[in-house]
């Protein structure tokens, strides 16, 4: 053994005794006897980690992928540190019928105690053939693992509330969890595909609370769905102020204005993504100049369409034209600042052209 | 007398598959693909705003999201005759060829790599001896003895749990996983490495996009990524240059660790090289794009025939009739009603189902044909059709990866090689490297 193991197996033995003596203060402090002090330590130090099921139905594959993207824990620390990936078509081993083997054994052993997580949504017509697994339908394979869960996190739009393929006409007559389960405790983590945070968010919150984060009438958890992107985007001042992109590339544009008239849906959406942000790079879809679509709403893929169309029933502060006055002129002055530089010479690549100011357009497919 | 052997759910993949085979002799005599899912999004777009479609159609796939999304803006420009700005073709090639190295890196490690990597076996390896290994393919500074330690501690830690996750009920010891142990460790070690760098790839996407998967930058005409470099909201020096590091980042990963590791299991799984092909006629699309009209591109795209690359025949614009006029799809055994082969503009999808049916109906996919045929598509077509037309940065990587295989596995490993399992897999990874200095090219 060398001297660095020897030096790490002593710590491990110190810090067990030391983990046992705060058992036992813990079990005088509670008032139970000494002999309940191995069934403590045992409860505290218990090597499982929490049994995950996760159902793939209706679905693109994006909420899964979201995940890959995720940091804080990531992917990585998830599965093998945090929680025991069960069943999940996407990333495991097994396919198959060692596959299903795979599920039903941690059904047997977990029951009542698995969270099972859903991503997409679930077809009900005609007996639900649009999305079979195994010779099995969705709705017959959510009718059967999700009452055997403690928990059922709907991950995305789809799992939430229909989704993409419940869209006018939804030709599979497909819904949600929460229209077809009834008596198991059910959380909306909507988003096309949501933000990780805010489904690492609510497993965390679970594994340290033992319940479910508190909700809005649509399921959806408060920490990340509580406000309107609209209430929290850091181009708000300029809706306010009256300064809106008219078309996307005109100066307004690249002066990064509102984009409520090129058909952001901020105003109704409710989610964190001002605030969260994706891909730990600060970014968001309007902050990268496209509007926001909704995605978090139900059945956005209808009532927030066509997406590039004005969202209706929204006012513009000062009848229309924005409360501070004089913003055209300032708008103006900025924009007199930034007029492109004309092309030096033509070079590959978005990166190169900017830093040679050679900006314009068309400058070399002549 | 037959045996029937049906694989359902196929996992590792995107969507719902079955696969259904009957094994004679030990040979597969006859097999079928079913896509057991249908959501309907043909349907659901009739009388919509084209200018919202590609949002709808990225959903196709949440894996291969953005060429959904630019496959779909560019149909409505080609049918209203647009030209796109050159920057927006920069911004999407960038996206494009920043995607695809996401994706071949996740296709090898998180989705295929188990199916060739024991990671049980990992647990018996030397560390000195897996160190020693790593360093005769490549000077990956990730490649050390404390890793490796701490990777086989991990996994060590997984098996003593009893809870194995994702890992339970693989085929763990089997005798067709011939790797030594060392190498299934080097792989483990990998695979962690890989969730990591496939990360960068997406954030630099996410720069130019907004968020990722399914970005939200493009438009018909062009792409909503304002550039200002005198402005803290729109794309600036500091952003652009967060996104070339990242592409070299992960260029570093594709070129010194993804690409060395198919390299050694090509030649480790040398007799796996000889058998395996499946359809021997290939397509490939042209991208990243070098015009305003969509006629010239970095990645060249065509077609090849019975596996012979004298076939080869350009794919060269947006516009050619030769994959316009060619592509048909026929639903014979798919479960819509009817049975024709018509064109793409022709088509109707009205759902039909009936059960399983061996000799009619039995998939919710639709089969695309060109000239009437079956094609490969994917990297290995996108390779083969660059090779064959002599395009330089493909000849490049192709010639020196199969020089490595060949050093390694001590035999002379020729480009038909690439038509077998672990061929496909150099050949994503070739695509990967080309793709890499191509995103750098395009930044």
């Amino acid at each position: 053994m060398s001297t660095q193991d020897t030096g790490k197996a002593i710590d491990a033995q110190l810090s067990r005794r030391r983990f046992i003596k705060g058992c036992s203060m813990a079990a005088a402090a509670l008032g139970l006897s000494e002999t309940m002090v191995p069934k403590l330590v045992e409860a505290a130090a218990s090597p499982q980690r929490p049994p995950v099921i996760w159902l793939h139905f209706q679905e693109c594959t994006g909420c899964t992928e979201s995940l890959l993207r995720a940091s804080h824990p990531d992917i990585g620390r998830l599965i093998l540190d945090i929680i025991s990936l069960d069943y999940h078509e996407t990333i495991m081993a097994a396919a198959g019928h060692q596959a299903e083997e795979a599920m039903q054994a941690s059904i047997e052993k977990n029951k009542g105690k698995f969270i099972c997580v859903v991503e997409g949504a679930i077809p009900t017509k005609d007996g639900g053939i649009y999305c079979q697994i195994g010779g099995r339908t969705a709705m017959d394979i959510l009718a059967d693992v999700g009452p055997k869960a403690a928990a059922i996190i709907a991950i995305g739009t789809c799992a939430s509330y229909g989704g993409i393929q419940a869209a006018r006409p939804n030709p599979t007559g497909a819904v949600g969890v929460r229209d077809l389960i009834k008596d198991t405790p059910i959380i909306n983590i909507p988003g096309c595909p949501p933000n990780p945070v805010c489904f690492l968010g609510t497993v965390l919150h679970y594994l340290t609370f033992k319940r479910l984060p508190r909700t809005d009438q649509l399921g959806r958890p408060l920490f990340a769905y509580g406000r309107k992107n609209h209430d929290q985007c850091e181009r708000r001042p300029h809706f306010d102020e009256g300064r809106f992109v008219e078309q996307f590339g005109d100066e307004a544009h690249k002066q990064g204005y509102c984009l409520y008239k090129v058909g952001c849906k901020g105003p109704q959406t409710y989610a964190n993504c001002p605030v969260a942000r994706f891909n730990d790079v600060g970014v968001w879809p309007v902050g990268v100049g496209h509007g926001c679509i909704g995605c978090t709403e139900p059945d956005f893929w209808d009532t927030m369409t066509p997406f590039y169309e004005r969202l209706p029933g929204v006012t513009i502060p000062g009848g229309g034209q924005g409360i501070v006055t004089g913003a055209d002129s300032i708008g103006k002055k900025i924009l007199g600042v930034t007029a492109a530089a004309v092309g030096i010479h033509a070079a590959v690549g978005i990166g190169k052209k900017v830093i040679k100011g050679n900006t314009s357009e068309r400058a070399e497919d002549k | 007398m037959a045996q029937r052997i049906v694989v359902d759910p196929i996992t590792r993949i995107e969507g719902h598959l079955r696969i259904d085979a009957e094994v004679e002799n030990g040979v597969i005599s006859k097999a079928w693909s079913s896509g057991q899912m249908w959501r309907g999004i043909e349907v659901i777009l009739q009388g919509r705003d084209p200018r919202d479609a590609w949002h709808f159609v990225q959903r196709i796939c949440g894996v291969c999201t953005t060429v959904h999304a630019l496959a779909s803006v560019r149909t409505v420009e080609n049918a209203l005759g647009l030209e796109i700005p050159m920057n927006a073709q920069y911004i999407r090639n960038l996206v494009m060829s920043l995607h695809a190295l996401h994706d071949h890196i996740v296709h090898f490690y998180i989705l295929s790599a188990l199916d060739w990597v024991d990671v049980v076996s990992a647990l018996q390896a030397d560390i000195g001896k897996t160190v020693q290994l790593s360093e005769t393919l490549s000077n990956w500074p990730g490649n050390s003895a404390n890793r490796f330690r701490k990777v086989q501690s991990k996994v060590q830690s997984i098996v003593d749990s009893g809870q194995l996750g994702p890992f339970a009920n693989g085929y763990w010891g089997h005798p067709a996983m011939i790797l030594p142990p060392e190498a299934n460790l080097m792989a483990v070690s990998h695979y962690l490495e890989a969730l990591d760098y496939q990360r960068k790839a997406d954030q630099a996407i996410a720069i130019i996009s907004g968020k990722n998967p399914h970005v939200q930058n493009m438009s018909v005409g062009g792409v909503t990524a304002a550039i200002n470099p005198d402005n803290e909201t729109t794309l600036n020096i500091e952003r652009l240059y967060w996104v070339k590091q990242l592409a070299e980042e992960v260029r570093g990963f594709i070129q010194q660790v993804y690409l060395p590791d198919v390299i050694a299991i090509g030649a480790l799984y040398k007799d796996w090289l000889q058998y395996g092909k499946g359809v021997t006629n290939y397509l490939a699309v042209p991208d990243m794009v070098l015009d305003t009209k969509g006629t010239k591109f970095d990645l060249p795209g065509g077609t090849i025939m019975g596996g012979d690359l004298g076939t080869v025949k350009g794919i060269t614009s947006f516009n050619d009739s030769y994959f316009r006029d060619n592509v048909v799809e026929c639903i014979a055994r798919s479960w819509y009603d009817g049975d024709w082969t018509r064109h793409p503009y022709e088509e109707d999808t009205v759902p039909k189902y009936t059960e399983f049916q061996d000799d009619g109906k039995y998939s919710w996919m639709k089969a695309p044909r060109f000239q009437g045929q079956p094609m490969q598509v994917g990297p290995l077509a996108q390779v083969l059709v660059g090779y064959a037309q002599g395009h330089e940065l493909t000849t490049k990587y192709v010639n020196d990866t199969l020089s490595r295989v060949s050093s390694l596995a001590g035999a002379q490993v020729g480009p038909e090689a690439l038509h077998s399992p672990p061929g496909r897999h150099l050949a994503r990874a070739i695509r990967a490297s080309m793709l890499a200095d191509l995103s750098i090219k395009h930044w």
